[in-house]
Protein backbone atom coordinates (compact mmCIF):
# COMPACT_ATOMS: atom_id res chain seq x y z
CA UNK A 1 0.00 0.00 0.00
CA UNK A 2 1.89 3.64 -0.76
CA UNK A 3 1.88 6.48 0.94
CA UNK A 4 -0.69 7.95 -1.39
CA UNK A 5 -3.42 5.89 -0.88
CA UNK A 6 -2.79 5.67 2.68
CA UNK A 7 -2.82 9.40 3.08
CA UNK A 8 -6.24 9.76 1.38
CA UNK A 9 -7.84 7.06 3.22
CA UNK A 10 -6.85 9.11 6.28
CA UNK A 11 -8.09 11.80 4.60
CA UNK A 12 -11.49 10.35 4.15
CA UNK A 13 -11.37 8.30 7.49
CA UNK A 14 -11.43 12.56 8.79
CA UNK A 15 -14.06 13.19 6.87
CA UNK A 16 -16.18 10.45 8.00
CA UNK A 17 -15.24 10.96 11.52
CA UNK A 18 -16.09 14.41 11.21
CA UNK A 19 -19.74 13.76 9.90
CA UNK A 20 -20.67 10.99 12.06
CA UNK A 21 -19.85 13.23 14.99
CA UNK A 22 -22.05 15.82 13.54
CA UNK A 23 -24.64 13.93 12.86
CA UNK A 24 -24.72 12.19 16.62
CA UNK A 25 -24.61 15.98 17.34
CA UNK A 26 -27.72 17.17 15.74
CA UNK A 27 -29.33 14.56 17.79
CA UNK A 28 -28.09 15.25 20.96
CA UNK A 29 -26.93 12.00 22.14
CA UNK A 30 -25.57 8.62 20.12
CA UNK A 31 -23.40 5.27 19.63
CA UNK A 32 -20.24 7.39 19.67
CA UNK A 33 -17.49 5.06 20.92
CA UNK A 34 -18.47 2.02 18.69
CA UNK A 35 -18.91 4.29 15.41
CA UNK A 36 -15.51 5.81 15.88
CA UNK A 37 -13.76 2.67 16.54
CA UNK A 38 -14.80 1.29 13.39
CA UNK A 39 -14.02 4.13 10.80
CA UNK A 40 -10.59 2.86 9.25
CA UNK A 41 -11.64 -0.33 8.73
CA UNK A 42 -15.30 0.42 6.93
CA UNK A 43 -12.93 3.32 5.36
CA UNK A 44 -10.83 1.07 4.14
CA UNK A 45 -13.69 -1.87 2.55
CA UNK A 46 -16.13 1.06 0.99
CA UNK A 47 -12.91 3.75 -0.61
CA UNK A 48 -10.11 0.86 -1.20
CA UNK A 49 -11.52 -2.91 -1.62
CA UNK A 50 -15.24 -3.37 -1.87
CA UNK A 51 -16.65 -3.84 -5.57
CA UNK A 52 -19.72 -1.29 -4.77
CA UNK A 53 -21.70 1.16 -7.30
CA UNK A 54 -23.74 4.01 -5.12
CA UNK A 55 -25.67 4.32 -8.12
CA UNK A 56 -26.69 0.64 -8.18
CA UNK A 57 -26.97 -0.34 -4.57
CA UNK A 58 -28.36 -3.83 -5.30
CA UNK A 59 -26.29 -5.03 -8.09
CA UNK A 60 -26.24 -8.31 -8.00
CA UNK A 61 -22.24 -8.55 -7.93
CA UNK A 62 -21.56 -6.51 -5.38
CA UNK A 63 -20.01 -6.91 -2.61
CA UNK A 64 -21.88 -6.93 0.53
CA UNK A 65 -21.31 -6.18 3.91
CA UNK A 66 -23.42 -6.56 6.88
CA UNK A 67 -22.83 -4.20 10.14
CA UNK A 68 -23.42 -7.14 12.82
CA UNK A 69 -23.27 -4.54 15.26
CA UNK A 70 -25.85 -2.71 13.81
CA UNK A 71 -25.35 0.67 16.14
CA UNK A 72 -22.73 1.66 14.67
CA UNK A 73 -24.85 2.62 11.93
CA UNK A 74 -24.08 6.64 12.28
CA UNK A 75 -20.42 5.91 11.40
CA UNK A 76 -21.45 3.52 8.03
CA UNK A 77 -24.11 6.14 7.39
CA UNK A 78 -21.69 8.85 7.10
CA UNK A 79 -19.26 6.21 4.91
CA UNK A 80 -22.28 5.71 2.44
CA UNK A 81 -23.34 9.55 2.01
CA UNK A 82 -19.56 9.95 1.46
CA UNK A 83 -19.25 7.51 -1.56
CA UNK A 84 -22.30 8.95 -2.65
CA UNK A 85 -24.99 6.92 -1.54
CA UNK A 86 -27.51 9.66 -0.90
CA UNK A 87 -26.39 13.46 0.11
CA UNK A 88 -24.66 14.38 3.04
CA UNK A 89 -27.76 16.34 4.19
CA UNK A 90 -29.81 13.44 4.94
CA UNK A 91 -27.35 12.64 7.49
CA UNK A 92 -28.96 15.94 9.59
CA UNK A 93 -31.85 14.00 10.12
CA UNK A 94 -30.10 10.23 12.17
CA UNK A 95 -32.42 8.78 14.51
CA UNK A 96 -35.33 11.52 13.81
CA UNK A 97 -39.11 10.33 13.61
CA UNK A 98 -39.37 9.40 9.58
CA UNK A 99 -35.55 9.10 8.99
CA UNK A 100 -33.98 6.74 6.40
CA UNK A 101 -31.12 6.48 8.90
CA UNK A 102 -32.12 4.95 11.88
CA UNK A 103 -30.57 4.19 15.21
CA UNK A 104 -29.46 0.73 13.98
CA UNK A 105 -28.95 -0.46 10.36
CA UNK A 106 -32.04 -0.97 7.93
CA UNK A 107 -31.76 -2.58 4.81
CA UNK A 108 -35.15 -1.05 3.75
CA UNK A 109 -35.05 2.13 4.85
CA UNK A 110 -31.24 2.79 3.68
CA UNK A 111 -29.79 2.64 0.44
CA UNK A 112 -26.42 0.84 0.35
CA UNK A 113 -27.55 -1.18 3.62
CA UNK A 114 -27.55 -5.10 2.64
CA UNK A 115 -29.09 -6.29 6.17
CA UNK A 116 -31.20 -5.14 8.82
CA UNK A 117 -29.39 -5.23 12.30
CA UNK A 118 -29.31 -4.46 15.68
CA UNK A 119 -30.04 -7.34 17.75
CA UNK A 120 -26.87 -8.31 18.52
CA UNK A 121 -25.62 -11.54 17.46
CA UNK A 122 -27.78 -12.33 14.28
CA UNK A 123 -25.72 -10.66 11.69
CA UNK A 124 -22.96 -12.96 11.61
CA UNK A 125 -25.58 -15.69 10.61
CA UNK A 126 -27.11 -13.75 7.72
CA UNK A 127 -23.17 -12.93 6.14
CA UNK A 128 -22.88 -16.32 5.91
CA UNK A 129 -26.50 -17.15 4.36
CA UNK A 130 -25.44 -14.29 1.66
CA UNK A 131 -22.59 -15.58 1.82
CA UNK A 132 -24.49 -19.37 0.47
CA UNK A 133 -26.60 -17.22 -1.75
CA UNK A 134 -23.81 -16.19 -3.65
CA UNK A 135 -22.05 -19.25 -3.93
CA UNK A 136 -25.45 -20.75 -5.41
CA UNK A 137 -25.28 -18.26 -7.71
CA UNK A 138 -22.04 -18.76 -8.71
CA UNK A 139 -20.85 -14.89 -7.86
CA UNK A 140 -17.33 -14.11 -6.93
CA UNK A 141 -18.42 -11.74 -4.70
CA UNK A 142 -16.83 -11.00 -0.99
CA UNK A 143 -19.25 -10.34 1.87
CA UNK A 144 -17.81 -8.50 4.83
CA UNK A 145 -19.53 -8.50 8.32
CA UNK A 146 -18.31 -6.81 11.32
CA UNK A 147 -19.11 -7.75 14.85
CA UNK A 148 -18.47 -5.91 18.19
CA UNK A 149 -16.12 -7.62 20.85
CA UNK A 150 -19.23 -7.32 23.39
CA UNK A 151 -21.41 -8.98 20.29
CA UNK A 152 -18.80 -12.10 20.27
CA UNK A 153 -20.69 -12.60 24.08
CA UNK A 154 -23.59 -13.76 21.97
CA UNK A 155 -23.94 -17.75 21.60
CA UNK A 156 -25.07 -17.13 17.64
CA UNK A 157 -21.40 -15.98 16.84
CA UNK A 158 -20.18 -19.28 17.52
CA UNK A 159 -22.85 -20.94 15.73
CA UNK A 160 -22.15 -18.87 12.64
CA UNK A 161 -18.54 -19.39 13.13
CA UNK A 162 -19.19 -22.85 13.03
CA UNK A 163 -21.25 -22.64 9.90
CA UNK A 164 -19.02 -20.90 7.96
CA UNK A 165 -16.42 -22.72 8.36
CA UNK A 166 -18.57 -26.03 8.00
CA UNK A 167 -19.88 -24.37 4.03
CA UNK A 168 -15.66 -23.34 3.89
CA UNK A 169 -16.96 -20.06 3.18
CA UNK A 170 -13.78 -18.15 1.74
CA UNK A 171 -15.38 -15.39 0.64
CA UNK A 172 -16.88 -13.93 3.35
CA UNK A 173 -14.65 -12.02 6.10
CA UNK A 174 -15.25 -10.74 9.34
CA UNK A 175 -14.10 -8.05 11.18
CA UNK A 176 -13.91 -8.02 15.11
CA UNK A 177 -13.80 -4.80 16.66
CA UNK A 178 -11.95 -5.24 19.32
CA UNK A 179 -12.18 -1.75 21.28
CA UNK A 180 -11.90 -3.89 24.65
CA UNK A 181 -15.03 -2.29 26.32
CA UNK A 182 -18.82 -2.66 26.45
CA UNK A 183 -21.89 -0.90 28.16
CA UNK A 184 -20.92 -1.85 31.58
CA UNK A 185 -17.44 -2.14 31.77
CA UNK A 186 -14.68 -3.77 30.12
CA UNK A 187 -14.82 -6.82 28.63
CA UNK A 188 -12.24 -8.41 30.81
CA UNK A 189 -14.29 -8.14 33.79
CA UNK A 190 -17.95 -8.19 32.51
CA UNK A 191 -17.21 -11.71 30.25
CA UNK A 192 -13.77 -11.92 29.06
CA UNK A 193 -13.86 -12.94 25.34
CA UNK A 194 -9.84 -13.65 25.38
CA UNK A 195 -8.21 -14.87 23.40
CA UNK A 196 -10.32 -14.34 20.24
CA UNK A 197 -7.95 -15.41 17.99
CA UNK A 198 -7.52 -19.01 19.46
CA UNK A 199 -11.17 -18.98 19.93
CA UNK A 200 -11.73 -18.20 16.05
CA UNK A 201 -8.38 -20.17 14.56
CA UNK A 202 -10.19 -23.33 16.75
CA UNK A 203 -13.34 -22.83 14.90
CA UNK A 204 -11.37 -23.22 11.79
CA UNK A 205 -11.49 -19.55 10.59
CA UNK A 206 -8.24 -17.76 9.61
CA UNK A 207 -7.25 -15.23 12.03
CA UNK A 208 -5.39 -12.41 11.89
CA UNK A 209 -4.66 -9.45 14.48
CA UNK A 210 -4.17 -6.06 13.80
CA UNK A 211 -4.41 -2.39 14.25
CA UNK A 212 -8.07 -1.69 13.48
CA UNK A 213 -6.91 1.97 12.92
CA UNK A 214 -3.99 1.36 10.65
CA UNK A 215 -4.92 1.13 7.27
CA UNK A 216 -1.62 -1.26 6.12
CA UNK A 217 -2.21 -3.45 8.87
CA UNK A 218 -5.92 -3.78 7.34
CA UNK A 219 -4.61 -3.98 3.85
CA UNK A 220 -2.52 -6.69 4.70
CA UNK A 221 -5.03 -8.67 6.51
CA UNK A 222 -7.41 -8.56 4.13
CA UNK A 223 -5.05 -9.42 1.46
CA UNK A 224 -4.12 -12.52 2.95
CA UNK A 225 -7.83 -13.19 3.94
CA UNK A 226 -8.82 -12.82 0.59
CA UNK A 227 -6.25 -15.71 -0.45
CA UNK A 228 -7.95 -18.03 1.79
CA UNK A 229 -9.00 -20.85 -0.73
CA UNK A 230 -10.93 -22.75 1.87
CA UNK A 231 -11.74 -20.67 5.31
CA UNK A 232 -13.53 -17.91 6.23
CA UNK A 233 -11.46 -15.48 8.18
CA UNK A 234 -11.78 -13.27 10.96
CA UNK A 235 -9.67 -10.29 11.23
CA UNK A 236 -9.32 -8.78 14.76
CA UNK A 237 -8.83 -5.17 14.94
CA UNK A 238 -7.33 -3.73 17.95
CA UNK A 239 -9.35 -0.87 18.29
CA UNK A 240 -9.79 2.49 20.33
CA UNK A 241 -13.56 3.19 21.46
CA UNK A 242 -14.16 6.43 20.61
CA UNK A 243 -11.27 7.23 18.43
CA UNK A 244 -10.62 10.39 17.62
CA UNK A 245 -12.42 12.48 20.07
CA UNK A 246 -11.01 13.40 22.90
CA UNK A 247 -13.71 13.46 25.48
CA UNK A 248 -15.06 9.84 24.15
CA UNK A 249 -11.70 8.35 23.28
CA UNK A 250 -11.26 5.43 25.79
CA UNK A 251 -13.85 6.06 27.49
CA UNK A 252 -16.48 3.20 28.76
CA UNK A 253 -19.52 6.08 29.21
CA UNK A 254 -18.47 6.91 25.35
CA UNK A 255 -20.96 3.75 24.08
CA UNK A 256 -24.34 5.58 24.24
CA UNK A 257 -23.67 8.99 25.06
CA UNK A 258 -25.14 12.94 25.10
CA UNK A 259 -23.60 14.68 22.42
CA UNK A 260 -24.27 18.25 21.93
CA UNK A 261 -23.81 20.07 18.48
CA UNK A 262 -21.23 21.75 20.39
CA UNK A 263 -19.23 19.54 21.66
CA UNK A 264 -19.27 17.56 17.77
CA UNK A 265 -18.10 21.43 16.64
CA UNK A 266 -15.66 21.56 18.96
CA UNK A 267 -14.44 17.72 18.41
CA UNK A 268 -14.32 18.36 14.42
CA UNK A 269 -12.33 21.11 14.97
CA UNK A 270 -9.94 19.04 16.84
CA UNK A 271 -9.92 16.69 13.97
CA UNK A 272 -8.91 20.26 11.39
CA UNK A 273 -5.91 20.95 14.31
CA UNK A 274 -4.33 17.65 13.95
CA UNK A 275 -4.81 17.42 10.48
CA UNK A 276 -2.50 20.61 9.92
CA UNK B 1 -52.37 -44.55 3.13
CA UNK B 2 -48.47 -45.21 3.74
CA UNK B 3 -47.03 -41.33 3.28
CA UNK B 4 -46.80 -38.82 6.27
CA UNK B 5 -47.83 -35.60 6.30
CA UNK B 6 -43.61 -35.32 6.08
CA UNK B 7 -43.52 -37.06 3.24
CA UNK B 8 -45.63 -34.97 1.47
CA UNK B 9 -43.62 -31.53 3.04
CA UNK B 10 -40.48 -33.01 1.51
CA UNK B 11 -41.89 -34.22 -1.94
CA UNK B 12 -43.96 -30.81 -2.19
CA UNK B 13 -40.40 -29.21 -1.70
CA UNK B 14 -38.62 -31.52 -4.38
CA UNK B 15 -41.48 -30.89 -6.55
CA UNK B 16 -41.54 -26.64 -6.58
CA UNK B 17 -37.40 -27.08 -6.14
CA UNK B 18 -37.10 -28.89 -9.59
CA UNK B 19 -39.33 -26.19 -11.16
CA UNK B 20 -37.11 -22.90 -9.47
CA UNK B 21 -33.89 -22.63 -8.48
CA UNK B 22 -34.76 -20.38 -5.57
CA UNK B 23 -36.23 -22.98 -3.41
CA UNK B 24 -33.64 -23.93 -0.29
CA UNK B 25 -34.31 -25.99 2.80
CA UNK B 26 -32.83 -26.00 6.21
CA UNK B 27 -33.02 -27.95 8.90
CA UNK B 28 -31.05 -28.05 12.45
CA UNK B 29 -30.21 -31.92 12.97
CA UNK B 30 -33.88 -32.97 12.64
CA UNK B 31 -33.48 -33.99 9.06
CA UNK B 32 -34.60 -37.63 9.96
CA UNK B 33 -37.60 -36.50 11.74
CA UNK B 34 -38.87 -33.64 9.04
CA UNK B 35 -37.77 -36.54 6.30
CA UNK B 36 -36.04 -34.05 3.80
CA UNK B 37 -33.27 -35.84 3.21
CA UNK B 38 -34.91 -36.85 -0.37
CA UNK B 39 -34.57 -32.73 -0.92
CA UNK B 40 -31.01 -33.24 0.34
CA UNK B 41 -30.23 -36.38 -2.17
CA UNK B 42 -32.05 -34.01 -5.21
CA UNK B 43 -30.66 -31.18 -4.45
CA UNK B 44 -27.63 -31.18 -1.94
CA UNK B 45 -26.42 -28.01 -3.32
CA UNK B 46 -29.66 -25.79 -1.88
CA UNK B 47 -29.95 -28.27 1.97
CA UNK B 48 -28.16 -26.70 4.80
CA UNK B 49 -28.14 -28.88 7.93
CA UNK B 50 -26.70 -26.68 10.58
CA UNK B 51 -26.54 -28.96 13.47
CA UNK B 52 -28.18 -28.34 16.72
CA UNK B 53 -28.30 -24.49 16.28
CA UNK B 54 -31.81 -23.22 15.59
CA UNK B 55 -30.66 -19.58 15.62
CA UNK B 56 -28.02 -19.99 12.96
CA UNK B 57 -30.68 -21.60 10.66
CA UNK B 58 -32.85 -18.91 11.01
CA UNK B 59 -30.37 -16.06 10.46
CA UNK B 60 -28.72 -17.88 7.18
CA UNK B 61 -32.18 -18.59 6.16
CA UNK B 62 -33.09 -14.47 6.13
CA UNK B 63 -29.58 -14.19 4.64
CA UNK B 64 -30.36 -16.44 1.39
CA UNK B 65 -33.86 -15.05 1.72
CA UNK B 66 -32.50 -11.40 1.28
CA UNK B 67 -30.57 -12.51 -1.76
CA UNK B 68 -33.80 -13.50 -3.37
CA UNK B 69 -33.96 -17.56 -2.51
CA UNK B 70 -36.93 -18.64 -0.94
CA UNK B 71 -35.79 -20.85 2.08
CA UNK B 72 -37.86 -23.39 4.44
CA UNK B 73 -36.54 -23.64 7.54
CA UNK B 74 -37.76 -26.53 9.99
CA UNK B 75 -37.14 -28.00 13.80
CA UNK B 76 -39.68 -29.14 16.64
CA UNK B 77 -42.32 -26.05 17.16
CA UNK B 78 -40.95 -25.44 20.44
CA UNK B 79 -37.88 -24.06 18.90
CA UNK B 80 -39.11 -22.93 16.25
CA UNK B 81 -41.31 -20.44 18.03
CA UNK B 82 -39.64 -19.79 21.66
CA UNK B 83 -36.03 -20.55 20.85
CA UNK B 84 -35.61 -18.59 17.32
CA UNK B 85 -38.29 -15.77 18.01
CA UNK B 86 -36.21 -12.79 18.05
CA UNK B 87 -34.15 -14.11 15.10
CA UNK B 88 -36.92 -14.84 12.90
CA UNK B 89 -38.90 -11.85 14.35
CA UNK B 90 -36.06 -9.40 13.73
CA UNK B 91 -33.60 -10.71 10.49
CA UNK B 92 -36.60 -12.27 8.84
CA UNK B 93 -39.76 -10.38 9.31
CA UNK B 94 -38.40 -7.04 10.92
CA UNK B 95 -35.56 -6.83 7.80
CA UNK B 96 -38.32 -7.88 5.22
CA UNK B 97 -36.83 -11.22 3.62
CA UNK B 98 -39.40 -14.20 3.59
CA UNK B 99 -38.43 -16.73 5.04
CA UNK B 100 -40.94 -19.80 5.40
CA UNK B 101 -40.22 -21.26 9.08
CA UNK B 102 -41.86 -24.70 9.71
CA UNK B 103 -42.66 -25.49 13.34
CA UNK B 104 -43.12 -29.54 13.69
CA UNK B 105 -44.96 -31.31 15.77
CA UNK B 106 -47.63 -29.31 16.87
CA UNK B 107 -49.04 -29.26 20.03
CA UNK B 108 -49.84 -32.40 21.79
CA UNK B 109 -48.78 -34.38 18.84
CA UNK B 110 -44.90 -34.15 20.42
CA UNK B 111 -46.35 -36.73 22.54
CA UNK B 112 -43.28 -39.43 23.85
CA UNK B 113 -41.04 -36.07 23.74
CA UNK B 114 -43.05 -34.59 26.34
CA UNK B 115 -43.75 -31.16 27.80
CA UNK B 116 -40.29 -29.92 26.76
CA UNK B 117 -40.81 -30.21 22.64
CA UNK B 118 -45.08 -30.22 22.95
CA UNK B 119 -45.52 -26.45 21.20
CA UNK B 120 -49.01 -25.29 22.56
CA UNK B 121 -48.06 -21.33 22.49
CA UNK B 122 -46.52 -21.03 19.22
CA UNK B 123 -49.03 -19.79 17.14
CA UNK B 124 -49.76 -17.60 19.40
CA UNK B 125 -46.23 -15.43 19.61
CA UNK B 126 -46.60 -16.28 15.53
CA UNK B 127 -49.67 -14.06 15.06
CA UNK B 128 -47.98 -11.08 17.27
CA UNK B 129 -45.27 -10.88 13.98
CA UNK B 130 -46.56 -8.04 11.76
CA UNK B 131 -47.88 -9.58 8.34
CA UNK B 132 -46.77 -13.11 8.99
CA UNK B 133 -48.91 -15.38 7.88
CA UNK B 134 -49.80 -18.22 10.14
CA UNK B 135 -50.88 -21.56 8.66
CA UNK B 136 -52.03 -24.90 10.15
CA UNK B 137 -52.68 -27.55 7.13
CA UNK B 138 -54.80 -30.51 8.28
CA UNK B 139 -54.51 -32.99 5.17
CA UNK B 140 -52.38 -33.57 2.46
CA UNK B 141 -53.78 -31.49 0.01
CA UNK B 142 -53.83 -28.85 1.60
CA UNK B 143 -50.59 -29.05 2.87
CA UNK B 144 -49.55 -29.60 -0.09
CA UNK B 145 -51.45 -26.82 -1.76
CA UNK B 146 -50.63 -24.52 0.67
CA UNK B 147 -47.05 -25.43 0.83
CA UNK B 148 -47.00 -23.51 -2.62
CA UNK B 149 -48.86 -20.77 -1.99
CA UNK B 150 -46.74 -20.37 0.96
CA UNK B 151 -43.29 -20.22 -1.30
CA UNK B 152 -45.14 -18.32 -3.79
CA UNK B 153 -46.48 -15.61 -1.06
CA UNK B 154 -43.85 -12.43 -1.11
CA UNK B 155 -43.86 -12.50 2.89
CA UNK B 156 -42.99 -14.19 5.57
CA UNK B 157 -44.48 -17.62 6.78
CA UNK B 158 -45.09 -19.79 10.02
CA UNK B 159 -46.31 -23.48 8.82
CA UNK B 160 -47.67 -25.75 11.72
CA UNK B 161 -46.61 -28.65 10.63
CA UNK B 162 -47.61 -32.47 11.72
CA UNK B 163 -45.12 -35.35 10.68
CA UNK B 164 -46.46 -38.46 11.05
CA UNK B 165 -49.67 -39.85 10.09
CA UNK B 166 -51.37 -38.85 7.11
CA UNK B 167 -55.46 -37.96 6.45
CA UNK B 168 -57.32 -36.54 3.32
CA UNK B 169 -60.58 -34.69 3.52
CA UNK B 170 -59.75 -32.82 0.42
CA UNK B 171 -60.29 -33.66 -3.56
CA UNK B 172 -56.87 -34.56 -5.22
CA UNK B 173 -57.48 -31.12 -7.62
CA UNK B 174 -59.44 -28.80 -4.56
CA UNK B 175 -57.59 -25.51 -4.64
CA UNK B 176 -57.20 -23.33 -1.37
CA UNK B 177 -56.50 -20.02 -1.31
CA UNK B 178 -53.97 -18.61 2.11
CA UNK B 179 -56.20 -16.56 4.13
CA UNK B 180 -59.64 -18.05 2.91
CA UNK B 181 -61.21 -21.04 4.96
CA UNK B 182 -62.84 -24.01 3.68
CA UNK B 183 -66.35 -24.57 4.83
CA UNK B 184 -66.31 -28.60 5.01
CA UNK B 185 -69.74 -29.05 6.14
CA UNK B 186 -72.82 -26.99 6.34
CA UNK B 187 -74.70 -26.22 9.31
CA UNK B 188 -77.37 -23.82 11.10
CA UNK B 189 -77.04 -24.81 14.70
CA UNK B 190 -73.81 -24.39 15.68
CA UNK B 191 -70.38 -23.70 13.86
CA UNK B 192 -67.14 -25.77 14.89
CA UNK B 193 -63.71 -23.78 13.61
CA UNK B 194 -61.02 -25.94 13.79
CA UNK B 195 -57.62 -25.77 12.67
CA UNK B 196 -55.14 -28.55 12.33
CA UNK B 197 -53.93 -32.58 11.67
CA UNK B 198 -55.74 -33.36 14.72
CA UNK B 199 -58.47 -30.84 15.56
CA UNK B 200 -60.61 -30.88 12.31
CA UNK B 201 -61.16 -34.53 12.23
CA UNK B 202 -62.25 -34.24 15.91
CA UNK B 203 -64.59 -31.43 14.84
CA UNK B 204 -66.08 -33.44 11.97
CA UNK B 205 -66.33 -36.50 14.24
CA UNK B 206 -68.32 -33.98 16.75
CA UNK B 207 -70.79 -32.48 13.69
CA UNK B 208 -71.81 -36.17 12.75
CA UNK B 209 -72.32 -37.39 16.40
CA UNK B 210 -74.20 -33.97 16.82
CA UNK B 211 -76.27 -34.56 13.78
CA UNK B 212 -77.10 -38.13 15.41
CA UNK B 213 -78.83 -35.58 17.97
CA UNK B 214 -80.15 -33.77 15.76
CA UNK B 215 -78.00 -30.70 15.61
CA UNK B 216 -76.78 -28.88 12.83
CA UNK B 217 -73.05 -27.97 13.38
CA UNK B 218 -71.23 -26.18 10.12
CA UNK B 219 -67.22 -27.21 10.52
CA UNK B 220 -64.91 -24.50 9.34
CA UNK B 221 -61.38 -25.87 8.73
CA UNK B 222 -59.08 -22.15 9.37
CA UNK B 223 -56.24 -24.00 7.65
CA UNK B 224 -54.72 -19.95 7.90
CA UNK B 225 -54.55 -18.31 11.37
CA UNK B 226 -53.20 -14.83 10.40
CA UNK B 227 -54.74 -13.33 8.17
CA UNK B 228 -57.77 -14.89 10.00
CA UNK B 229 -61.04 -15.38 7.46
CA UNK B 230 -62.66 -12.87 9.30
CA UNK B 231 -65.72 -12.52 6.60
CA UNK B 232 -66.26 -16.52 6.89
CA UNK B 233 -66.49 -15.69 10.85
CA UNK B 234 -69.01 -13.66 10.73
CA UNK B 235 -70.92 -15.13 8.07
CA UNK B 236 -71.14 -18.52 10.19
CA UNK B 237 -71.24 -16.50 13.64
CA UNK B 238 -74.78 -15.04 11.64
CA UNK B 239 -75.70 -17.86 10.16
CA UNK B 240 -75.71 -20.11 13.25
CA UNK B 241 -75.15 -17.58 16.46
CA UNK B 242 -72.68 -19.88 18.50
CA UNK B 243 -69.48 -20.96 17.59
CA UNK B 244 -66.37 -23.10 19.05
CA UNK B 245 -62.48 -23.32 18.18
CA UNK B 246 -61.44 -26.37 18.53
CA UNK B 247 -57.39 -25.90 18.74
CA UNK B 248 -54.01 -28.18 19.94
CA UNK B 249 -52.95 -24.62 21.12
CA UNK B 250 -53.44 -22.55 23.90
CA UNK B 251 -56.62 -20.37 23.60
CA UNK B 252 -54.83 -17.63 24.77
CA UNK B 253 -53.32 -15.95 21.57
CA UNK B 254 -54.08 -19.01 19.32
CA UNK B 255 -57.61 -19.45 17.22
CA UNK B 256 -59.68 -19.43 19.71
CA UNK B 257 -58.47 -15.44 20.48
CA UNK B 258 -57.66 -14.53 16.94
CA UNK B 259 -62.04 -15.38 16.31
CA UNK B 260 -63.05 -14.12 19.96
CA UNK B 261 -61.05 -10.71 18.71
CA UNK B 262 -62.52 -10.85 15.22
CA UNK B 263 -66.20 -11.44 16.91
CA UNK B 264 -65.96 -8.89 19.79
CA UNK B 265 -65.10 -6.22 16.85
CA UNK B 266 -67.95 -7.00 14.79
CA UNK B 267 -70.61 -9.34 15.98
CA UNK B 268 -69.92 -10.32 19.06
CA UNK B 269 -71.52 -13.55 19.57
CA UNK B 270 -71.86 -17.00 21.60
CA UNK B 271 -68.67 -18.81 21.44
CA UNK B 272 -66.71 -21.38 23.08
CA UNK B 273 -63.04 -22.52 22.66
CA UNK B 274 -61.35 -25.92 22.89
CA UNK B 275 -57.72 -25.96 23.47
CA UNK B 276 -55.15 -25.52 26.35
CA UNK B 277 -56.13 -23.89 29.11
CA UNK B 278 -53.04 -22.41 31.20
CA UNK B 279 -51.17 -25.71 30.88
CA UNK B 280 -47.91 -26.35 30.18
CA UNK B 281 -47.13 -30.29 28.21
CA UNK B 282 -46.53 -33.57 29.38
CA UNK B 283 -45.63 -37.01 27.89
CA UNK B 284 -48.16 -39.34 26.96
CA UNK B 285 -49.59 -40.97 23.41
CA UNK B 286 -52.22 -38.89 21.28
CA UNK B 287 -54.90 -40.45 22.92
CA UNK B 288 -53.94 -39.99 26.67
CA UNK B 289 -52.95 -36.36 25.80
CA UNK B 290 -56.13 -35.57 23.81
CA UNK B 291 -57.80 -36.69 27.11
CA UNK B 292 -56.08 -34.77 29.43
CA UNK B 293 -56.53 -31.82 27.58
CA UNK B 294 -60.26 -32.11 26.78
CA UNK B 295 -60.00 -31.76 23.24
CA UNK B 296 -61.41 -34.76 21.83
CA UNK B 297 -65.01 -34.98 19.53
CA UNK B 298 -66.76 -35.71 22.93
CA UNK B 299 -65.43 -32.52 24.46
CA UNK B 300 -66.10 -30.42 21.21
CA UNK B 301 -69.63 -32.04 20.90
CA UNK B 302 -70.17 -30.96 25.01
CA UNK B 303 -69.05 -27.19 23.92
CA UNK B 304 -71.51 -27.36 21.55
CA UNK B 305 -74.36 -28.40 22.98
CA UNK B 306 -73.46 -25.41 26.08
CA UNK B 307 -72.83 -22.76 23.27
CA UNK B 308 -76.41 -23.43 21.97
CA UNK B 309 -77.73 -23.35 25.30
CA UNK B 310 -76.15 -20.27 25.75
CA UNK B 311 -77.80 -18.89 22.69
CA UNK B 312 -81.23 -19.73 23.38
CA UNK B 313 -80.67 -18.00 27.00
CA UNK B 314 -80.10 -14.74 25.40
CA UNK B 315 -82.48 -14.81 23.09
CA UNK B 316 -85.23 -15.73 25.55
Amino acid sequence: MDEHAISSLTAVAREIRKKTLLSIGRLGVGHVGGSLSVIEALTYLYFQEMQVDPKQPRSPDRDRLVLSKGHAGPALYSILAHKGYFSDSMLDTLNQGGTSLPSHCDRNLTPGIDMTTGSLGQGLSAAVGIALANRLDERSNYVYAVIGDGESQEGQIWEAAMSAAQYKLSRLIGFTDYNKMQIDGMTRDIMNIDTLESKWLSFGWHVERIDGHCFPDIHGAVQRAKSQSCRPAMIILDTIKGKGCAFAEGKLSSHNMPLSLEQAQEAVRQLEGAQL
Amino acid sequence: MSTDMRDVYADTLISMARNDSRICVLEADLMNATGTKGFKTAFPERFFDVGVAEADMVGIAAGLASEGKIPFAATFGTFASRRVFDQFFLSANYAQVPVKLVGTDPGITAQLNGGTHMPFEDTGMMRLVPHLTVVEPSDIVSLRELLKQAAEHPGSAYIRLHRKGSQQFYADNETFTLGKAKVLRDGTDVTLIASGFVMVPAALKAAEDLADQGISAAVIDMHTVKPLDTETVIEYARKTKALVTCENHQVIGGLGGAVAEALACSIPTVMECIGVHEQFGQVGDLDYLAGAYRLRSGDIAEKARRAISRKKELCS
